[in-house]
């Protein structure tokens, strides 16, 4: 396949650092496109889902096709901005901002019930009833004070899960 | 009988340790009461997933890594480029000549006998298996092999079976040089296809077919009655089921650890130095690999005949698959990982997603529990 890297420039590089807010080192990226490249098998400059389901540990993951809808046809760039949440350097802002959005994965800008009840389904599949995720939600929603009947939004979320100690971290192989 | 699963139920069985091997990060701790946070908070699940994404176990195993450019100095790039001319100019040549005259010979002589001699003489055989032993003492002549072979050649008794790992088809004429083995194969489309039906058929094979899912007890059926038979060929399988590049060892199917003979164990290592033997089949066609081959200046590898092993009282046949490749991947200097080779072809199946699914629906609801 011939070095990869050849393939980025340093200005490319650079750019995609920008956009990336600089979570990533220089390397970090270099090996990132290696493995985007690797992954996008037939060099059309996105992965399809397909490839990503080609990665075992991936189409095991339970929210997989939450995720897919996310990630399918990015290109390298907002590949990388993705990925960004995860690295040590993001805020626990930013990684709730992305489970915010994994929820929220039609993009309307609140998470409504049904959205919840979408992700408790993938998480926990056949083991619990439609009925008792219901059941659920609505009391743990009551208990935190919201109810099932008003969305929730960015700074509830932000509210709820803003703990010190929160990793949600992945690190980059560089060779 | 374990032949009458359906498919997808077959990979599960043939997968036990995965679960121990894959994070499962995603448990909770002590029961405690559940608040809307733990529901809420994803984190870990996104981590794995992000994870995988970033970097795999899996795609590791078939990833063929470029070799460092060396040649990047002003000393270094002449002698390099004599060494192209070299390898492409005169060994190259040389090396097709050898093998073009050699398949001319064995051609002839195969045919000769193939025709000639009756169905069932005895002598027949023999020649066809010497004539096979030579052709592939060819090929292995046309990449200059250094093949080093450790440990007792294998024989010809029944009740035994030879499990290699698999890293090219040229692991099948290395080992074949030595000792004329029976094989367990796939068919292959184009020329490599007329070969194996015409010459390899003589050895005594067994065709499978990965995309059939009723082939594995055809297959099994197969394999028990070649072992019995005195005068077969010893068998020789590669329980990988397909070609990894050689710095690890992938999931042993079990089907050759539960037909009740002798396992004799062979490790392959190829040094790198020289050339890289994997086989991409993605990537690149049979023929392809073998100019490869043939462009290089040697293929070098060593070959462990391995202690013959049987399976122990009270081991099932997958404790004994993964016993004997871990025998195979400590001899070889290889990296041992449970996936089967298989889910280059197939999706996982769902199941193992429904064992993280059922832990974390049992948690939250024993946390509901708590007051």
């Amino acid at each position: 396949m011939g070095n990869a890297s050849s393939m980025l420039t340093q200005y490319d590089i650079e750019e995609v650092q920008e956009h990336c807010h600089y979570f990533f080192s220089q390397q970090e990226i270099v090996a990132l496109y290696n493995r985007f490249c690797q992954l996008d098998r037939s060099a059309k400059g996105f992965i399809s889902s397909d490839e990503f389901l080609s990665i075992p540990e991936f189409s095991l993951n339970p929210l997989s096709q939450r995720l897919l809808k996310m990630v399918d046809g990015l290109n390298f760039k907002v590949f990388v901005a993705f990925l960004s949440a995860f690295s040590p350097l993001a805020t626990v802002p930013q990684k709730i901002e992305l489970i915010f959005k994994v929820y929220d994965v039609d993009g309307k800008g609140r998470v409504t019930f049904k959205d919840l009840m979408e992700v408790l389904g993938d998480l926990t599949g056949s083991f619990m009833s439609e009925e008792q995720r219901e059941i659920v939600l609505s009391q743990v929603l009551k208990e935190a004070g919201y109810s099932r009947d008003s969305p929730l939004l960015l700074e509830d979320f932000m509210k709820v899960l803003c703990k010190p100690g929160m990793t949600m971290e992945v690190e980059v192989p560089v060779d | 009988m374990a032949g009458l699963a359906t498919s997808s139920a077959e990979m599960d069985l043939d997968r036990p340790n995965i679960d121990e091997y894959l994070t499962v990060e995603s448990i909770r701790e002590a029961p405690k009461k559940l608040h809307l946070r733990d529901l809420l908070d994803i984190s870990p699940t996104l981590k794995e997933a992000a994870g995988a994404i970033v970097d795999d176990s899996f795609t590791r195993c078939f990833k063929s890594n470029p070799s460092e450019p060396w040649n990047w100095n002003i000393y270094l790039f002449p002698l390099w480029c004599l060494g192209v001319v070299i390898r492409y100019g005169i060994l190259f040549p040389f090396r097709v000549i050898i093998l073009v005259a050699g398949w001319i010979v064995f051609f002839a002589a195969f045919s000769l006998v193939h025709f000639l001699l009756g169905e069932h003489n005895k002598w027949k055989r023999e020649i066809e298996r010497k004539l096979v032993e030579m052709i592939c003492s060819v090929f292995v002549a046309s990449w200059t092999a250094v093949i080093k072979y450790h440990g007792p050649r294998p024989s010809m008794r029944p009740q035994q079976v030879f499990v290699a790992n698999h890293t090219s088809m040229i692991d099948f004429i290395i080992l074949e040089q030595m000792t004329a083995f029976a094989v367990i194969m796939q068919k292959h489309p184009g020329w490599v296809g007329f070969i194996q039906k015409i010459i390899v058929e003589s050895l005594g094979c067994i065709w499978f077919n990965r995309t059939e899912a009723k082939d594995r007890e055809i297959v099994a059926r197969k394999l028990r009655e070649h072992i019995q038979g005195v005068d077969n060929n010893p068998l020789l399988i590669f329980p990988e089921g397909t070609c990894v590049n050689n710095h690890y060892t992938v999931m042993f199917k079990k089907g050759a650890f539960e037909l009740g003979c002798a396992v004799c164990p062979v490790a392959i290592k190829y040094n790198k130095i020289f050339v890289d033997a994997f086989w991409n089949s993605k990537k690149q066609s049979f023929t392809m690999h073998l100019v490869q081959l043939m462009t290089s200046w040697a293929v070098v590898c060593d070959v462990w005949y391995l202690e013959p092993q049987y399976i122990r009282p009270g081991e099932t046949p997958i404790e004994f698959a993964e016993r004997v490749q871990e025998m195979i991947s400590v001899r070889a200097g290889l990296k041992k990982v449970p996936w089967d080779g298989y889910l280059k072809y197939f999706r996982p199946s769902p199941k193992l997603i429904e064992r993280k699914q059922q832990i974390f629906a049992e948690s939250v609801l024993q946390r509901l529990e708590e007051k």
